[in-house]
């Protein structure tokens, strides 16, 4: 009868596609935050010191990914034609 | 070089410059040509608000101090914005089915629109934006300084104030042209977004030159740059894991938090797929701000004379290198940093000062008195905003002055961010768990203000300033244990990350126990329901019911806020859609709700609640509106389900009345062919007595013949009479209202009665019997069982067609019954027909042989089952024979029914 249409259990290959991507890109910043917070285990040894250079080239790479991996993200969320258009909570 | 009355010139220019933008833009907005002004490059760069004149200075020194730590500030921010699919997009999406006007009306309108939690969130914002607004009057006069100084003049202390105090007017000047202009927060602000816009160009462009200057100017390339950055004398990378973490947490609860970057991020939103560029347009953009940061602070170090001010290198580095332009550049960039902070932060202060603070006295002043003049509200609303720009523009000031001005940048700007982040708790729990209630919110804000205070703000105007050095050495009263930067003894933790862990662990802590013990009030829950679910419905709590006021008033009400015409659009609107002419809807509680939000969208959530309630009569949400609303999805259900139900009865009752209908017709099926049987068996023997008495009446020949007529109507008669006997016994024993004599006897006996009474003809049918089985005693309706006997006799003589028909009688006995077969040696009856004897009138060989009206088995059936047994047919090899069941013990049900 009249009982709310059920989610389907299968999505359609594109708003599949959509929900993953979603996935990712709230993962993004739990990759940020690990990768930033890497160095703090760096110990400054005998050898190689933690030079000035490779730290600031790391944080600055670091950061540099994260941003062109959310802009290829967001572009692929944009692209991908939505198919649900009821935006849900998404769970 | 550049002279010090041409700087002030081109600043002055500058300033036009901005002026005009953004002027143009309000006309073209006006105009309805605000495509490009919303678009999400715009929104992106209206973001930068969040780069200052600390950022733009200070970050330079702040690297020439702490090395790598000043990157902390900008990686917060970072991580908040690519991760906006957690928070920001809740937020905005909040935002906008709320009509939030500021992170005081979020709070104070997600806790039931408490009017007391929005006063504590603007009394927060305000004391920790007093130290940043002050930073940026120190940024702007600082660097006024410095191009005095190479004129040669030395500043005195009286110079700075004088120039701060100016730069201050200026702003609070800008700040109510533009920013105060319309009333609705809702509605942007066109003129100072694309003035912030065009700033956030200039003090990119401006660093991103400096820095270019330094690495390919001055260094000779960036392998070489990195070189020289390797053999400095700063320190990059020496972090201790708690300072990196805290301050990284830190920025990035403050980006969410800081009252101006709320207003960028989540008012000044025009659409939520702005996000989807922003989400790694800003944080580029803060990588190009920190960029050059680093290599700007090394040749500083390197170039600049011991003891000059780290963070004035951005402009002192092309100074001293002979780069007046590029110097003029990088001031109106740190000029540009500082004023877009400082506009916005006012205009997100002034709206949350005015909401949540003047308007709500204003009519706690006005109280019953109803003052009528159309738009009084809304010139309350606006000259309170005015005023509060002007105000908290002067307590920078004046915080400015107290503090000397001495500090480095950095520590400044964070204990002001420290001070802010003490809305996250209450803000962050408020839109992700249902169970945080307006009186944990208080708790936690008001524990993490006085934290907050103890710990840095009041500290940070110096020893002896506020808290005396004795009591930061050994606490208050001797208190050891409340020192104020060693909390519980916590000696051991740098200050400020000293005080962002005891602060927000506090508060935190606060906020979650008093919501758990705390019962939210019924709009609390509503609204709590809104707010965390807010992707599921994004509509309003249908807060009012039973509207008991009169359209007029709710009219002049509006039109108090804002102003004559635009409630009156709003009210032929509504109107319209009612399908009425005029200005004057149906109040109906729908209406009530929209207008509710588009005056909150002016004054604030709080304040538009409390001046609908005071006209509706308070009859705001009471807790069986909630029940009955607040899940509407479990309503709907609930509904169909009942509808499901209801449809599963009407099946059935359906099949119970088609099953009835069948046996009904069945029935009528069954009278009819009864009535015609019958009709048919009484016509054969009427229609032969007729004729026959016809004949003696008319004179018959010989007496023989007048015998045998006679006969032949006496034998007809009786055989009606059997029929009719029949029949009658019949319809007694199916309507139960036979009455059964019990009597006790032998079996023998009564075999031997029916067999006598079966009339038989000498020598037509043998019997065979066993006499010594048939010894038993029975205790039944002896007349009964043997009328079924003298039946079953009685057929065998009429239908067994053999030659020498043979009956054979034999009884046997189990536990429970005794079993009476009666077998003869006749050809039997067919299978298909052995279902239908036992039914009315049914004959298996054609009537004429028999003369029976073929009720006889009938009546044996109906007669076994009120003794309590039975009788069937017994398929055999050859013959037919029946089988009288008859139980030895007399059933409950056939007592019963005797």
């Amino acid at each position: 009868m009249s009982q709310r249409p059920k989610p389907p259990v299968f999505l359609q290959k594109a708003s599949y596609r959509q929900r993953r991507v979603r996935d990712a890109a709230k993962l993004v910043p739990v990759l940020g935050a690990v990768l930033w917070a890497m160095p703090l285990a760096w110990q400054d040894d005998a050898q190689g010191a933690t030079t000035n250079a490779s730290a600031l080239v790391y944080i600055f790479g670091v950061w540099i990914a994260l941003i062109a991996l959310t802009a290829v993200l967001s572009g692929l969320m944009r692209s991908i034609p939505q198919q649900d258009h009821k935006e849900t909570s998404d769970e | 070089m550049m002279s010090f009355n041409a700087l002030m010139f081109i600043a002055l220019g500058y300033v036009v410059l901005l002026f005009t933008i953004a002027f143009m833009a309000e006309r073209r907005a006006a105009n309805g040509h605000s495509n490009w002004l919303t678009s999400p490059w715009i929104y992106t760069l209206s973001l930068s608000i969040y780069c200052t004149g600390w950022t733009f200075y200070g970050a330079v020194g702040y690297a020439a101090r702490s090395g790598l730590e000043f990157v902390t500030i900008y990686l917060g921010p970072t991580l908040v914005m690519v991760g906006w699919w957690w928070v920001l997009r809740r937020l905005v999406r909040i935002g906008r089915a709320q009509r939030i006007t500021s992170i005081a009306d979020l709070v104070s309108s997600r806790f039931g629109k408490s009017t007391q939690l929005g006063v504590i969130v603007t009394v927060i914002s305000v004391i920790a934006a007093m130290p940043y607004i002050a930073l940026q009057l120190q940024s702007v006069t600082l660097s006024f300084a410095v191009f005095a100084q190479t004129e040669g003049v030395d500043w005195a202390q009286n110079d700075f104030n004088f120039t701060a105090l100016w730069v201050a007017v200026g702003l609070a000047v800008f700040t109510v042209i533009f920013g105060t202009r319309n009333l609705d927060a809702n509605e942007r602000h066109h003129g100072v977004v694309i003035a912030i816009a065009v700033e956030a160009v200039v003090k990119l462009c401006a660093l991103v030159a400096v820095g270019i200057f330094v690495v390919w100017g001055i260094a000779g390339g960036p392998s070489e740059m990195l070189t020289r950055i390797d053999q400095s004398d700063i320190v990059l990378w020496n972090q201790e894991s708690g300072r990196w973490i805290s301050l990284i947490f830190l920025s990035g609860a403050a980006f969410l938090c800081l009252p101006r970057m709320f207003q960028v991020l989540v008012i000044e939103n025009a659409d939520e797929r702005h996000l989807h560029i922003a989400s790694w347009a800003f944080p580029l953009y803060l990588f190009m701000m920190s960029l050059f940061v680093v290599p700007i602070a090394v040749i500083g170090l390197e170039l600049m004379p011991a003891g000059s001010n780290p963070d004035l290198f951005v402009l002192t580095v092309p100074l001293s290198e002979g780069r007046g332009g590029l110097a003029v550049l990088s001031f109106l960039g740190g000029f540009s940093s500082a004023t877009s902070m400082v506009i916005v932060a006012t205009i997100a202060l002034a709206t949350m000062v005015s909401n949540h603070m003047v308007v709500p006295f204003w009519l706690y002043l006005q109280g019953s008195q109803q003052a009528v003049i159309s738009g009084d509200v809304r010139h309350v609303i606006l000259l309170s905003r005015r005023l509060s720009v002007a105000g908290i523009l002067l307590l920078g000031f004046v915080y400015y002055r107290i503090s000397g001005g001495g500090t480095a940048l950095a520590a400044i700007g964070l204990i002001s961010f420290t001070g802010s982040v003490q809305i996250l708790p209450a803000m962050i729990g408020g839109i992700f768990w249902r169970g945080a209630t307006g009186v944990g919110a208080a708790a936690g804000l008001i524990t993490g203000l006085v934290i907050w205070m103890w710990t840095l703000f009041l500290p940070s105007f110096g020893v002896d300033a506020v808290i005396s050095q004795t009591v930061m050495d050994q606490g208050p009263y001797g208190l050891s244990w409340l020192r104020p930067q060693a909390l519980f003894g916590t000696n051991g933790l740098d200050p400020l990350v000293h005080g962002i862990i005891w602060s927000m662990l506090l508060n935190t802590s606060a906020f979650i126990l008093f919501s758990l013990v705390t019962f939210p009030a019924p709009l609390e829950r509503l609204q709590g329901a809104q707010f965390v679910n807010v992707f599921d419905h994004s509509t309003a709590a249908p807060a009012w019911t039973g509207a008991a006021t009169g359209a007029e008033d709710l009219l002049i009400m509006s039109q108090r806020i804002l102003g004559g015409p635009e409630a009156q659009a709003i009210f032929e609107a509504e109107a319209l859609r009612q399908g009425k002419v005029g200005y004057l809807p149906e109040v109906t509680s729908d209406f009530i709700e929209r207008l509710e939000r588009d005056l909150a969208g002016s004054v604030g959530a709080a304040t538009a609640h409390a001046m609908i309630g005071q006209l509706i009569g308070g009859s705001s949400v009471s807790v069986e509106d909630l029940i009955a609303v607040a899940d509407e999805a479990a309503q709907i259900l609930e509904y169909s389900n009942r509808l499901e139900a209801k449809s599963k009865e009407q099946e059935r009752t359906a099949r119970a009345l088609r099953a009835a209908n069948d046996k009904l017709t069945a029935l009528s099926i069954q009278k009819d062919s009864f009535l015609s049987q019958i009709s048919h068996e009484l016509r054969t023997p009427m229609t032969s007595i007729r004729s026959f008495s016809d004949i003696l009446r008319d004179g018959v020949t010989s007496d023989a013949e007048h015998e045998k007529y006679a006969g032949i109507i006496y034998d007809e008669a009786v055989r009606l009479t059997r029929l009719l006997d029949d029949l009658l016994d019949l319809s007694v024993l199916e309507n139960g209202q036979v009455e059964l004599r019990d009597q006790t006897g032998r079996l023998s006996d009564l075999l031997d009665r029916a067999v006598r009474a079966a009339g038989l003809h000498e020598g037509s049918l043998k019997i065979s019997r066993d006499r010594a089985s048939e010894d038993v005693t029975l205790t039944t309706d002896m007349d009964r069982l043997g009328q079924v006997f003298i039946n079953l006799i009685a057929n065998a003589q009429k239908y067994c067609d053999a030659k020498a028909p043979h009956l054979t009688i034999k009884v046997t006995q189990d536990d429970a019954a005794y079993l009476v077969d009666f077998i003869d040696n006749g050809s039997g009856i067919a299978p298909d027909k052995q279902e239908l004897i036992f039914e009315k009138f049914s004959r298996v060989a054609d009537g004429s042989k028999a003369g029976g009206a073929g009720l006889g088995l009938a009546i044996c059936r109906e007669i076994m089952q009120r003794l309590g047994g039975e009788v069937h047919y017994l398929p055999q090899n050859c013959g037919a024979a029946f089988r009288v069941w008859l139980p030895k013990v007399k059933t409950m049900v056939a007592l019963e029914e005797t």
